[in-house]
C-alpha cells in the first residue's frame, strides 16, 4: 500500500488491508469521541429528558386517578339522587293514593246525606200531593151533592111540586151512596 | 488510494469493506488523530440529534394526552425502565438512566447506520469495545463495592454437589470475563456483517443479468437488518440489566 507512511512518519490509516475495524490506528479517535457521546447522551438523559418523561406519566398516572375517584364520586352521587327520587315518587303516589280515598270517603258520606234528604223531600212531597188530590176528591163529591140538591129542588119545583129539602137530601145521599 | 485497492482491472468491484473507514471528515487525507473530526464524530453527533430530537423534543409540551413523538419517547422509557426493573429488581432503577443512556445510543447508532451513505458507529469493534468494557467494569466493581468480597459467591455455585464446585468455579470465572467479549463482538459483528452483506449485494447489481435479484435481495437483507438494529440494542441492553442484577445479587 502507498500510504502506509506518511510524511510525518505517522501510522498512516489509508488502505488497511482487510477490516477497518482493526486499524488500531483510528482506535483512539473513535474512543475519544465514543466517550464524548456517551456523557452527552447521559446529560441529555439524565437531566432532561429522563425526569421530564417521568414527570408527565407520574403526572398522567395521577389525572387518571383523580378521575377514577371523581367518577365514582359522581356515581355515587347519581345513586343517591336516583334513591331519593324513587323515594319522593312512592311518598307522592301513597299520598295521591290517600287523598284519592279521603276525596271519595268525603264524597259518598255528602252523596248518602243527599240521597237520604232527598228521598224525604220525595216522601214529603209524595205525602203532600196524596192529601191534596184527597181534599180535591172530598171537594168534589160535596160539590157534586150540592149541585145533585140544587138540581133535584129546580127539578122538583119544575113538575111543579114542592121540594122537601130534607127528603131531597136524603134521596141524593142515598143516591151518592149507590 | 484505498478505493483503487479493491477490484481493480475485474468486471466486478466489491467494496463491502470501505463503508466502515474512519476518514477525517474535513480536509481530506488519512492522519486521524484522537481529536480529529471524523466521519465517526459527525455520525455519533448526529446519534446525539436523534436522541435529543426523538426523547427531548418530542416531550417539550407535556401533553397529558401524548401526541405521536411524545408517545415514542415515552415507550422507549416504559419499554427501559420496565427491562431494568424486571431483570435487576427495584434496588436496580437507579442505574436506569446509564442504561438508558446505552440503549439510546445503539439503538440510534443501528438505524442512523442503516441509512444508505451512512457510517455505522456501532459496527466498530473499538465502538462496542468501550461500551462492553465499560459495562463489565462498572458491574464488576459495583459488585465489590456493594458486596464487598461476597460479591465471589457469583463463582461459587453453593446449589451444586461440593465436588463439582470448583470446576464450575473456573467455568463461572472463565465465563464471566469472556462476557465483556462477546458483548461487544456480538454487537459489532451483528452489525459490520449485514451492512457489508447489503454491499456485497449491492456489488451484484452491476451485472445486469442478476441485477433484479440482487436488488430484491438488498431489500429483503435491509428489512433484516432493520430487525437487527433493533433486536441487538435490546440485547445489548438486557445483557446488561442481566450483569448489572448479578452485582446487586451475586448469590444464585
Amino acid at each position: 500500500m502507498a500510504e502506509n507512511t506518511n510524511a510525518a512518519g505517522e501510522v498512516a490509516i489509508g488502505a488497511p488491508p482487510g477490516m477497518p475495524q482493526l486499524n488500531v490506528g483510528t482506535f483512539d479517535n473513535q474512543v475519544f469521541w465514543l466517550l464524548v457521546t456517551l456523557v452527552v447522551i447521559y446529560f441529555v438523559l439524565s437531566r432532561v429528558a429522563l425526569p421530564r418523561i417521568a414527570a408527565i406519566l407520574a403526572e398522567r398516572q395521577g389525572t387518571i386517578t383523580n378521575d377514577i375517584a371523581a367518577a365514582e364520586d359522581l356515581k355515587a352521587k347519581a345513586e343517591s339522587a336516583e334513591a331519593a327520587y324513587d323515594k319522593a315518587l312512592a311518598d307522592a303516589r301513597a299520598e295521591a293514593q290517600r287523598i284519592a280515598g279521603e276525596t271519595k270517603a268525603a264524597i259518598q258520606a255528602d252523596l248518602d246525606v243527599a240521597i237520604e234528604k232527598a228521598d224525604a223531600e220525595i216522601a214529603a212531597k209524595a205525602a203532600e200531593s196524596e192529601k191534596a188530590i184527597a181534599d180535591i176528591r172530598a171537594g168534589a163529591q160535596d160539590a157534586v151533592k150540592v149541585v145533585a140538591k140544587d138540581a133535584a129542588k129546580d127539578i122538583v119545583a119544575l113538575m111543579g111540586g114542592k121540594a122537601d129539602a130534607k127528603s131531597i137530601t136524603a134521596a141524593v145521599t142515598a143516591r151518592m151512596k149507590g | 488510494m484505498a478505493d483503487e485497492a479493491h477490484g481493480e482491472g475485474s468486471g466486478l468491484s466489491f467494496h463491502p469493506m470501505d463503508q466502515f473507514e474512519v476518514k477525517p471528515l474535513f480536509g481530506g487525507g488519512y492522519d486521524v488523530h484522537w481529536y480529529t473530526i471524523t466521519n465517526v464524530t459527525l455520525w455519533l453527533a448526529l446519534a446525539i440529534l436523534a436522541i435529543i430530537g426523538l426523547m427531548v423534543l418530542t416531550t417539550s409540551k407535556r401533553a397529558t394526552v401524548p401526541g405521536r413523538g411524545q408517545s415514542i419517547a415515552e415507550l422507549m422509557y416504559g419499554f427501559v425502565y420496565k427491562m431494568v426493573e424486571d431483570v435487576t429488581g427495584k434496588d436496580g432503577i437507579k442505574y436506569f438512566p446509564y442504561i438508558m443512556t446505552l440503549f439510546m445510543f445503539i439503538l440510534c447508532a443501528n438505524f442512523l447506520g442503516l441509512i444508505p451513505m451512512s457510517f455505522t458507529t456501532t459496527s466498530h469493534i473499538a465502538v462496542t469495545a468501550i461500551l462492553g468494557f465499560g459495562v463489565f467494569f462498572a458491574v464488576t466493581i459495583l459488585g465489590f463495592v456493594k458486596n464487598g468480597a461476597s460479591f465471589l459467591g457469583l463463582f461459587w455455585v453453593s446449589s451444586a454437589p461440593l465436588p463439582l464446585r470448583p470446576v464450575l468455579a473456573i467455568i463461572e470465572i472463565i465465563s464471566y470475563f469472556v462476557r465483556p467479549v462477546s458483548h461487544s463482538i456480538r454487537l459489532a459483528g451483528n452489525m459490520m456483517a449485514g451492512h457489508a452483506v447489503l454491499k456485497v449485494f449491492a456489488g451484484f447489481a452491476q451485472v445486469a443479468a442478476i441485477a433484479p435479484v440482487a436488488i430484491i435481495g438488498v431489500m429483503a437483507i435491509y428489512g433484516l437488518e432493520v430487525l437487527v438494529s433493533a433486536i441487538q440494542a435490546y440485547v445489548f441492553t438486557i445483557l446488561t440489566c442481566v450483569y448489572l442484577k448479578d452485582a446487586l445479587h451475586p448469590h444464585h
